[in-house]
């Protein structure tokens, strides 16, 4: 899928979290809503492109997906 | 008038606690205090003559012929006026009152036309029963006299005509007009003799008429008569059903003569309308039989190749064949389907079965993605509940109103009559309640008959959450928020933490005025406003939803309600207007890709369990495909089969042009739809749909009200939607044994722990029931979260306003915002195909004068409307509804293919696409269409031309 589109809606959704005072909660929440609303082929495509730089992530995106891979990345 | 075969009471009820104990004709009765006399001896089974008077109505006491004597008083006082007192003895037939009710019947008489067996009411006339009641048997004065037999019939509304001649003056349609429908659009013109009825100036359709039917209910002659009707005579049986047109459901009795529907009258103890209606529910019902149906099952290979004609059993082989060529060759996870906000709650559960026990997989989504997807989100993390909290009566109770992002007397008619009779009752000094509208355009609810806002918030497209937060803040930083309702319902550190938040000086409405363009002591007044009425109410369309921040703003409005202490009780609540009638159904029924019915995740081994035991099949325990993200992934290659029943994902979903690149580029689109709709041109395979008199079933409306909808007729092509896939699903090797609906809803009921007490018995028993339905609550829940929030402690959530991505620029320097109206209906497949179109025919664009100006455009004038997703054009009207700077349509008719110019930009938590703000240039044209549209043009004639009808048409072929 287009990498550019799955970046803006990860970015929106940090937007979302990034009002939580404290970043832990934010990162945590960032990764929870990738985890429940993206389907399987979504999420890998979002970690290959942060695997390949990450081009226009907003860092609590970049934290999410970096603390929370096993959780993220699809079986199989 | 209603059938005279349902009970008209004449009055109606008092809700009074206290009884009182009169007799009638020597038969005691009992009655809450208040009841009229006319209404307590229904109850004792004596019909007093009457005919001013019905049970819709309150007592006007005008025509006299309801008297009777009451021991101990003196003359003859009126019983439709007349409130029963406790020891009272009353008596209804003696010589005397004969005498006096002969009298005026034969004043009606002798200026009434005599011509009764033609008479269109013949058989059901309340002034024929009442001549014969009261044993007429001459008229004295003769017809030679000045008299109205002349008056010319009135036929410019499609649906009903006005016959003066037959006119009592009896006033119950203006009356009907004001109390119940409140648009007093009729008058009594003149006094005595003279008097007469009238519609505006001129006639019904230029008056301020919007068709609703209950003066045409109301009236107890044939002077306001539906033409069906006339065309087609007295029914002979009735059935009760639900209607299919918007999420208020109205209860309806269709009257039917053998399988022909004559008319569709609201039910008088139908929840959710009470007897009342509007046109689209009341008269739009034609579309059913127009022959634009689709009658029989079609598959071709490629989009360009002409359609052929199949049975039922090579449609279903050949659709289930490619369905697996498919997976085989591109994976479990090319393949999904797309539930309807507009079939039965049976219908979508066994689609969203079919997607996860035969395809698989969990790419199973509905309409209701592009509408209300935020609200099932932002309720159940708030409120723990992915539904409103109220139902409708609640608005009774209400002390002041919300309405923010809806516009109720155009999209939710049914209900905007009821919260104006509470509006309108503060008007006449009773207590009533306040009134406060948020929106960008001035909608009717702001200034209408007897009813002002006490604020209108008209902030900037895009600033909901703004605004929704100024007022918060005002709330928190003035000392109004309920202390104690938080104290005892609410997550004490959320609040907290929010109210720290929303404390911070950039939540403050001085400082985001310049944001929202709305005042600052506009908003501290709201807010105070809101936060003092003892209950207050909030509710909301897709005004709220149909942002990038859409489930930020439904949060919002619970922790509004939260910190004011309004969730729990009649009259307060969030109450989300839904759109189709069926959304609140399709949610609940498991038609989201991440959930199960009963709204829970399927990531949760144990509900996936439960399931699986029942399905005998493993559930996929990811989430699928949302709708925005199968046109994504099918345009990357990844998905390639789409089964669509009833939904128009062509035209209803925005940017048009990525939606038409992603459904041309799947091997396989299913189509299942009544009409041969915008999508169905891209179809491989077409299955006829049934529409809601065709079928079985249940509809849960807004107010999680569930009703049956009723078969009257039988399927136009042989089978209804459930049973389709049923047999799409046999075909597919899962097979799916249920003879009835009812089955099916037994199955819902078990597996779903809202759902546990529901059947159709008991649906029969109580009329409709609103769920929860279960041990806790047998009969339903009309209001939730009543001792504790449904998640344990109400949690505030804190609420960030991003601006949308979507600016203006100079470029494009306006922003477009969309909506409906009252005639037309989503994206008007039905409604199109019915009279509704006199009063729409087309969608136009909406601008201030001042934008007007600047580009040199006159009202009328043809204009393009460009963004930087595509361009259209349609004609102008000027109106000062809008702010300067916002432009408005609709989206009813394909071919102005509004969607071309809307965004990708969509809702951060849910997709559910930005619909509400897109940054747009608006300039005159010369030529009519756009590049858009003339494509539109040639694909429409390309695609029409391959239907076998029309080459049936060809010259030397009849038809
Ligand atoms: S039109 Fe019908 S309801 Fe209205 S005043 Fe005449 S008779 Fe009565
Ligand atoms: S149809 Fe409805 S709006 Fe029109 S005059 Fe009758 S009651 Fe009023
Ligand atoms: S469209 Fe809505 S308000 Fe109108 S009759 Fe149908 S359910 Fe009622
Ligand atoms: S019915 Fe009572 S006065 Fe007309």
């Amino acid at each position: 899928m287009d990498a550019n589109k799955l970046v803006n809606m990860a970015n929106q959704i940090a937007a979302f979290f990034s009002a939580e005072p404290d970043r832990k909660d934010a990162v945590a929440g960032v990764a929870g809503h990738l985890r429940k609303f993206w389907d399987p082929r979504m999420r890998r495509e979002i970690l290959a492109h942060f695997d390949a730089g990450g081009d226009g992530m907003e860092s609590l995106v970049r934290d999410a997906l970096e603390h929370y891979r096993d959780d993220l990345a699809p079986a199989g | 008038m209603y059938s005279n075969k349902v009970l008209d009471h004449g009055t109606p009820a008092s809700k009074s606690p206290k009884q009182v104990t009169l007799q009638v004709d020597g038969k005691p009765v009992t009655v809450p205090a208040g009841t009229s006399v006319m209404r307590a001896a229904v109850d004792a089974g004596v019909k007093v003559p009457k005919l001013c008077a019905t049970d819709t109505l309150d007592a006007f006491g005008s025509c006299r012929l309801c008297v009777v004597e009451i021991e101990g008083r003196r003359g003859y006082p009126a019983s439709c006026t007349t409130p029963c007192e406790d020891g009272m003895s009353v008596t209804t037939q003696s010589d005397k009152l004969a005498d006096l009710r002969r009298g005026v019947m034969e004043l009606y008489i002798s200026d009434h036309p005599l011509d009764c067996l033609t008479c269109t009411a013949n058989g059901n006339c309340e002034l024929q029963d009442m001549a014969g009641a009261v044993g007429l048997r001459e008229v004295r004065y003769g017809y030679e006299g000045d008299n109205h037999l002349d008056a010319e019939k009135d036929r410019s509304n499609p649906y009903f005509t006005f016959d003066p001649s037959k006119c009592i003056v009896c006033s119950r349609c203006v009356r009907a007009c004001d109390e119940v429908q409140g648009t007093f659009a009729l008058t009594v013109e003149g006094r005595g003799f003279e008097s007469q009825i009238a519609a505006g100036p001129t006639n019904f359709l230029d008056s301020e008429c919007v068709s609703c039917g209950a003066c045409v209910q109301a009236c107890p002659t044939a002077t306001l008569m539906e033409n069906s009707l006339e065309e087609q005579g007295q029914p002979d049986h009735a059935v009760t059903t639900t209607c299919a047109y918007c999420g208020v459901g109205c209860s309806f009795r269709a009257e039917m003569k053998g399988n022909e529907v004559v008319r569709m009258v609201p039910h008088k103890d139908g929840k959710a309308n009470h007897g009342h209606s509007c046109v689209k529910g009341r008269f739009a019902w034609g579309y059913a039989t127009h022959p634009d149906r689709v009658t029989s099952p079609m598959i071709r290979e490629k989009i360009t190749d002409p359609w052929r004609e199949v049975s039922w059993e090579e449609a279903f082989a050949h659709t289930a064949k490619e369905v697996k060529r498919i997976q085989a060759k591109y994976g479990r996870g090319s393949a999904g389907g797309i539930t309807s906000s507009r079939c039965t709650n049976e219908e979508t559960f066994l689609v969203q079965k079919l997607v996860r026990a035969a395809f698989g997989n969990n790419n199973v989504d509905t309409c209701a993605r592009v509408c209300h997807s935020p609200t099932g989100y932002g309720l159940k993390q708030t409120l723990g509940e992915s539904a409103g909290t109220q139902d409708f009566d609640s608005v009774e109770h209400t002390d002041c109103v919300i309405v923010i992002g809806a516009n109720p007397t155009d999209g939710h008619p049914v209900f905007a009559s009821r919260m104006k009779q509470r509006l309108r009752a503060q008007k006449r000094g009773e207590d009533g309640a306040g009134l406060i509208v948020i929106d960008p355009r001035q909608i009717d609810l702001v200034r209408t008959p007897h009813i002002e806002a006490d604020y209108h918030l008209q902030l900037r497209p895009g600033t909901n959450v703004a605004v929704m937060n100024s007022l918060a803040h005002v709330v928190v930083t003035e000392g109004l928020a309920s202390d104690d309702y938080i104290a005892e319902r609410c997550d004490p550190a959320e609040f907290e933490k929010w109210k720290a938040f929303i404390s911070e000086e950039r939540n403050s409405p001085e400082v985001l005025e310049s944001e929202t363009g709305v005042p600052a002591d506009q908003i501290r007044g709201a807010a105070r406003l809101f936060a003092k009425a003892p209950n207050g109410a909030i509710y909301y369309g897709l005004g709220v939803t149909e942002h990038s921040q859409g489930s930020t703003t439904v949060m919002t409005i619970a922790n509004l309600a939260m910190v004011t202490g309004n969730i729990g009780r009649p009259g307060v609540g969030v109450n989300p207007l839904r759109g189709q009638n069926n959304v609140q159904g399709s949610c609940d029924m498991g038609s989201f890709p991440h959930e199960l019915p009963g709204y829970r995740h399927v990531s949760d081994g144990s509900v996936r369990t439960l399931f699986q035991d029942k399905w005998g099949v493993e559930i996929d325990p990811e989430p699928g495909l949302r709708i925005p993200n199968m046109f994504d992934a099918a345009l990357d290659g990844s998905f390639k089969a789409l089964y669509v029943q009833g939904e128009d994902i062509a035209q209803s979903d925005p940017d048009t042009q990525h939606v038409l690149a992603a459904l041309s580029s799947l091997e396989l689109l299913i189509v299942q739809d009544i009409f041969m709709n915008e999508t169905a041109k891209y179809a491989h395979v077409i299955l006829p749909g049934s529409s809601f008199l065709e079928k079985d079933g249940t509809f849960t409306n807004a107010e999680r009200r569930i009703s049956r909808v009723r078969k009257v007729m039988p399927p136009l092509a042989g089978l209804a939607d459930w049973e389709v896939t049923v047999k799409l699903s046999e075909a597919l090797g899962y097979p799916m044994n249920y003879e009835h609906p009812s089955e099916i809803m037994a199955e819902i009921a078990a597996l779903t722990p809202t759902f546990t007490g529901v059947t159709y018995e008991k649906i029969d028993e109580l009329g409709s029931i609103q769920w929860p339905c279960n041990d806790k609550a047998p009969e339903g829940t009309p209001y939730m979260h009543s001792e504790e929030f449904v998640r344990g402690k109400g949690r505030f959530f804190v609420t960030n306003y991003v601006a949308t991505p979507e600016r203006t620029t100079r470029k494009f320097p306006l922003i477009l915002t969309t909506g409906r109206i009252l005639s037309q209906y989503n994206v008007g497949a039905q409604t199109r195909r019915t009279d509704n179109q006199v009063w729409h025919d087309e969608d136009v664009l909406e601008l201030h004068p001042h934008d007007a100006e600047l580009r040199g455009i006159e009202d009328g004038d043809m204009v393009a409307m460009t963004s930087r997703q595509g361009n259209t054009t349609m004609r102008a009207v000027i109106t000062e509804r809008m702010q300067p700077g916002v432009v408005y349509t609709t989206f009813h008719h394909p071919e102005s293919g509004a969607n071309v110019v809307t965004t990708d930009n969509s809702d951060w938590a849910t997709n559910c696409p930005e619909y509400k703000v897109t940054a747009v240039q608006v300039s005159k044209v010369v030529k009519d269409k756009s590049d858009w549209q003339q494509g539109f043009d040639r694909i429409e004639q390309e695609q029409d031309s391959l239907l076998p009808s029309r080459r049936a048409q060809q010259p030397g072929t009849t038809n």
